[in-house]
C-alpha cells in the first residue's frame, strides 16, 4: 500500500500528521508495536527535520507486509557535511526551535536507530532525500 | 496521581490507569531515543509536539511542569489522540522527583 503526503513547511504544528496516520494505518493492519514504533519515531523526526530545517517537503511511504519503506524529500538547503550531521548532539538550530523542544541534534541518529537501512542523499543549494526501510521479521 | 496536586485537563476515563514508569524532558529527541516502555512525560513544552511525541511513543499521559497552561488546541489534540492531560506546578526536578519517591521508576530494566 502507497500513502503520500505533504508536509507544509509554515505550519510546525502540523508536523507529526504524516507519522500520526501512518501509525494508525499500520495498526489497523495489524503490525506489531514495536514495529508500528520504529517506523513512526523514524516518520515523526524526519518530519521535523523538513519543516524546521527545509521549509517543508514529501512523505512517500510504501508498506509492505515484510517491509516499510520511507521517502522524505525536500528542496530545502541541503547538509554541507551527512556524516557530521548523523552526530549524536549536533545541531544547527537556532534558539527559537530549541524552545519549541527540538535541536537536540538527536533526530538523525534516532532514524538511524530506529530503521533497518538508511540513506541520505543531500546536494547543498538543492534539498535531501532521506530513505529509510524498517523490516518486519 | 494526585500526588502533583495535579488539575486534570483531559482523560478523567484514563485516570485509573496504572503506571510504572516515566521520563522527563523538554527535548523532544532525547524523549525519542529511548523506548523503555515509559507511560507517563513530564515535560515544560506545551506545543502539540509533545503530543505527537508521546503518541508516537505509546505514551499514555503527559504531566505538564510549572504550572504552564497549554493552548486548547493541544488538549484536543490530546484528546483526539486518547492521551491522559495534567498540570502540575512543580517544576521539572521537584514533580519528577515526587513521581520516583511514589516508585514510579524510569523503565526498562526493573
Ligand atoms: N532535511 C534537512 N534539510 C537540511 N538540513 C537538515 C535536514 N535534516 C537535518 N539537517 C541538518 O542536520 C542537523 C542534525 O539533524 P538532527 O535531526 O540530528 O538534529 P536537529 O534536528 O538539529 O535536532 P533534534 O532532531 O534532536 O531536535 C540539523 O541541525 C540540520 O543542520
Ligand atoms: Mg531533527
Amino acid at each position: 500500500m502507497k500513502l503520500h503526503f505533504d508536509v507544509p513547511g509554515d505550519d510546525f504544528t502540523r508536523a507529526g500528521e504524516a507519522s500520526g496516520q501512518v501509525k494508525q494505518k499500520m495498526k489497523q493492519l495489524g503490525f506489531p508495536a514495536d514495529v508500528v514504533r520504529k517506523v513512526s519515531i523514524a516518520l515523526y523526526e524526519g518530519e521535523i527535520n523538513m519543516v524546521i530545517h527545509a521549509g517543508g517537503g514529501e512523505v512517500d511511504v510504501d508498506i509492505d507486509p515484510h517491509c516499510i519503506s520511507l521517502l522524505l524529500t525536500d528542496h530545502g538547503p541541503g547538509i554541507e557535511d551527512v556524516s557530521l550531521a548523523m552526530q549524536d548532539g549536533w545541531s544547527t538550530a537556532p534558539d527559537h526551535v530549541r524552545n519549541l523542544g527540538f535541536g537536540a541534534g538527536m533526530g538523525l541518529p534516532n532514524m538511524k536507530k530506529y530503521s533497518d537501512e538508511m540513506e541520505i542523499e543531500s546536494t547543498v543549494g538543492v534539498g535531501t532525500t532521506v530513505r529509510m526501510k524498517i523490516f518486519n521479521p | 496521581m494526585e500526588y502533583l496536586d495535579a488539575d486534570l485537563l483531559y482523560g478523567e476515563e484514563l485516570l485509573d490507569h496504572e503506571v510504572h514508569t516515566a521520563c522527563g524532558s523538554d527535548m523532544m529527541s532525547d524523549v525519542l531515543a529511548f523506548v523503555k516502555d515509559q507511560a507517563v512525560l513530564l515535560t515544560g513544552l506545551i506545543n502539540p509536539q509533545s503530543i505527537r511525541t508521546a503518541e508516537m511513543m505509546d505514551m499514555t499521559c503527559i504531566v505538564f511542569v510549572r504550572g504552564k497552561e497549554p493552548a486548547p488546541a493541544v488538549v484536543e489534540l490530546a484528546e483526539e489522540k486518547g492521551i491522559c492531560v495534567l498540570r502540575t506546578q512543580h517544576p521539572m526536578f521537584a514533580a519528577c522527583g515526587i513521581l520516583y519517591s511514589h516508585g514510579l521508576r524510569g523503565g526498562g530494566h526493573i
